[in-house]
């Protein structure tokens, strides 16, 4: 066993938990909270993507244009909940999916016009594009390290609001039981919005900070929202904490697999079945890990209390 | 009541008129990808069959023809339906573009079924070209593992010994790597076929990195190509490890290559069975007409291969006089080739597959515009290995 490649490969899969964590935190509190299913979430990824690449390119630095790019993006969302997403939360989840799926077609399709097929991207600054060199050889590109501090950032002040702010008390009330915070008199209708703002804002973030990476295209946003959703059903759904955990799960899981399981299948066949099998049963993993977890406790890892 | 029928009947007349002629104008059915960001090539070659058209004149034979795009948005359901579409609702006589060879799978069989003559701009299923060929299947691009197979024998010029493979987990992927491995003579320490929702290579470049090979093939063709770079770029490889690819450095991608300034990948190789600069007459028109029609741009080998299935198209009904139904007269027209190629003359195997020359191409600034140039032929007359299971 290499253990350079190994501790590599952990630091990859966290990188990876970090951006599931970033999308999954907003969508089990939209879920969760507010009892809708956004299949356009990833839409907002690709809006901080497209965001922060446009302002980026405008301000010539990558820091001030994605400062700049925050607050768009919590005005995207406040938007789109009071103009469109609003109007589904009386209706059944079959209607929601269909909303909010014609809404992904949509954005997708003006994002190609807006951007153009080849879409946009980032390029680093030279004091983010060198590697890290960790005791015992392990090197680590600086801005993945970047994204894995800052997404620890985000989640140690998304616990800090959740559990110690008075807004964070409403957010739980609302995950455990929407129907009493509304009766006890509490704006339900501004605190939807505002956790939908704040899912924007999260999801806005995983699109920027993910952009000088892979770059921002239309469509990005769905091939990731699947594993975003795999995330809160494992993590229990309104649990930020269980988003955590399931997210840096899910990241490790998965990049485990796709680095090491060719090799795990070889003593078991030849060399060609290991190849073919092997990228097949990585990309499978982590919805065998779900199955389990499901199985065992069907509400996830953490449901929120009284649920 | 006798009044309505005098007003109808000169209507009717001028109705009936113009469907007269539309029903004798040739009609060609384009299936391409013109949403999604694999529009970036669809783009490309929907500007080509244009030119195609000025150059003809807009005629075939003698007769005029009309060109009918329809959008694929790289699935295979939607390439099907809208290949039938062109069959049932357009009447087309022919079918062309296909970028992906899982969309050309579910939409040769339907339109080889109707009887049509079928030309794959781009789209080189290996199949088509051994066991499932068919005497009204064209390609006028080449078989996926005729490339990579060149790539191989540039690798073996240039003295990799240890190679490392990066492709894309579908059909065209599969048979690219087959390529590659066939001609290659040194050892391959690593293979990895990515799954095509991923964007993210963190892994696969860690396993790269630790296998220390000495060369890395890679086919990430269309929006893969830019983000692949930049992260191998970003992990440090690019100063210890020189890139060789497919299908990922082209016309289509240069300008947003350029554009994001990612200049390690200026003389990086790749093969390919054209270039821009390739030196004929024909080529030089194209290329020309090309940058006037599309942004000032180079054209790709999408463009290319898109401009040829026209043009050999347009040879075969010359062929048959203008008489685009008469698919035998058609077929037999095609099958000799005779128009002036962007690639010279092309000469097609029994199996409807180009024979021809593969050129190692590098990566240059060339007046500040980015381009691929020929730097030498790799391979001569090169036919797809499974030619001979073809029972044409």
């Amino acid at each position: 066993m290499n253990y350079i490649l190994l501790a590599e490969q952990i630091f990859n899969g966290f990188q990876l938990g970090i951006i599931l964590f970033l999308l999954a935190a907003g969508l089990t509190l939209v879920f969760g909270i507010m009892d809708l299913v956004n299949l356009a979430h990833g839409t907002l990824y690709m809006f901080g993507a497209f965001f922060a690449a446009t302002f980026v390119e405008l301000t010539g630095s990558l820091v001030l244009g994605m400062i700049l790019a925050l607050p768009a993006m919590l005005v995207a969302g406040i938007l789109l909940e009071v103009i469109v997403l609003r109007t589904l939360y009386e209706r059944d989840h079959l209607d929601q999916v269909l909303a909010t799926f014609g809404l992904i077609i949509f954005f997708n399709e003006l994002f190609l016009v807006v951007w153009g097929p080849e879409g946009s991207g980032i390029n680093l600054p030279p004091y983010l594009s060198g590697l890290i060199t960790l005791p015992g050889g392990i090197t680590v590109p600086e801005y993945r390290m970047v994204i894995i501090v800052s997404g620890i950032v985000i989640a140690l002040l998304l616990y800090f609001l959740v559990s110690k702010t008075r807004i964070g008390m409403l957010i739980r009330a609302g995950a455990s039981n929407r129907e009493m915070v509304g009766a006890l008199g509490i704006n339900i209708k501004l605190l939807f919005t505002l956790v939908f703002g704040l899912g924007a804002v999260l999801a806005g973030f995983a699109g920027m900070i993910i952009t000088p990476i892979t770059q921002a295209e239309s469509g990005m946003g769905e091939s990731i929202l699947i594993l975003a959703f795999v995330v809160i059903v494992i993590g229990g759904i309104g649990s930020i904490k269980g988003a955590f955990i399931a997210a840096m799960l899910t990241g490790l899981i998965d990049t485990m697999g796709r680095s090491f399981i060719d090799v795990a299948l070889l003593p078991f066949m030849d060399a060609v079945s290991a190849e073919t099998a092997g990228p097949a049963i990585s990309s499978m993993l982590i919805y065998i890990l779900m199955a389990i977890i499901l199985a065992i406790k069907p509400s996830g890892l953490f449901p929120p209390k009284g649920a | 009541m006798l009044k309505k029928l005098i007003l109808a009947a000169p209507l009717s007349v001028m109705l009936l008129v113009p469907n007269v002629e539309a029903a004798e104008k040739i009609k060609v059915g384009i299936v391409i990808t013109l949403t999604t960001p694999a529009s970036i090539m669809g783009k490309q070659m929907k500007a080509a069959y244009e030119v195609a058209s000025d150059h003809l004149g807009g005629k075939m034979g003698g007769k005029e023809f009309e060109m009918i795009f329809e959008d694929d948005g790289l699935k295979p359901n939607i390439g099907k339906q809208k290949t039938e579409k062109l069959i049932k609702k357009d009447k087309v006589d022919f079918l062309t573009g296909y970028i992906w060879s899982h969309v050309m799978g579910a939409s040769a069989p339907v339109a080889l079924k109707a009887g049509k003559i079928f030309v794959s701009s781009n789209a080189g299923h290996s199949p088509y070209a051994g066991k499932m060929c068919h005497k009204n299947f064209f390609n006028a691009a080449w078989e996926n593992s005729q490339n990579p197979m060149a790539m191989g024998s540039l690798l073996n010029q240039r003295g990799v010994k240890n190679l490392y493979v990066l492709s894309l987990n579908y059909a065209a992927g599969k048979q690219m790597v087959a390529g590659v491995e066939r001609t290659f003579k040194g050892k391959v320490v690593g293979k990895d076929l990515v799954p095509m929702a991923h964007k993210d290579w963190s892994a696969e470049l860690a396993k790269v990195k630790a296998a220390k090979p000495d060369g890395v093939f890679v086919f990430y063709p269309g929006s893969w190509g830019p983000a692949f770079f930049t992260q191998y770029k970003q992990a440090g490889l690019n100063k210890t490890i020189p890139l060789y690819s497919v299908f990922s450095v082209d016309g289509a991608n240069l300008p947003v290559f350029q554009k994001r300034k990612m200049d390690h990948l200026l003389g990086t190789y790749n093969t390919m069975f054209w270039a821009p600069d390739l030196d004929n007459a024909t080529n030089k028109r194209f290329v020309a007409d090309f940058a006037k029609k599309y942004k000032g741009q180079k054209p790709s080998h999408y463009a290319a291969q898109a401009y040829d299935s026209l043009m050999l198209i347009a040879a075969g009904v010359k062929a048959a006089g203008g008489d685009a139904k008469n698919t035998d007269a058609v077929r037999k027209g095609m099958e000799k080739a005779d128009f002036d190629s962007v690639r010279g003359r092309i000469k097609f195997g029994k199996n409807h597959f180009p024979i021809q020359n593969f050129y190692a191409r590098e990566v240059v600034n060339k007046n500040g515009q980015w381009q691929v140039s020929v730097r030498g032929t790799v391979v001569k007359n090169h036919a797809p290995v499974m030619s001979n299971e073809c029972k044409l």
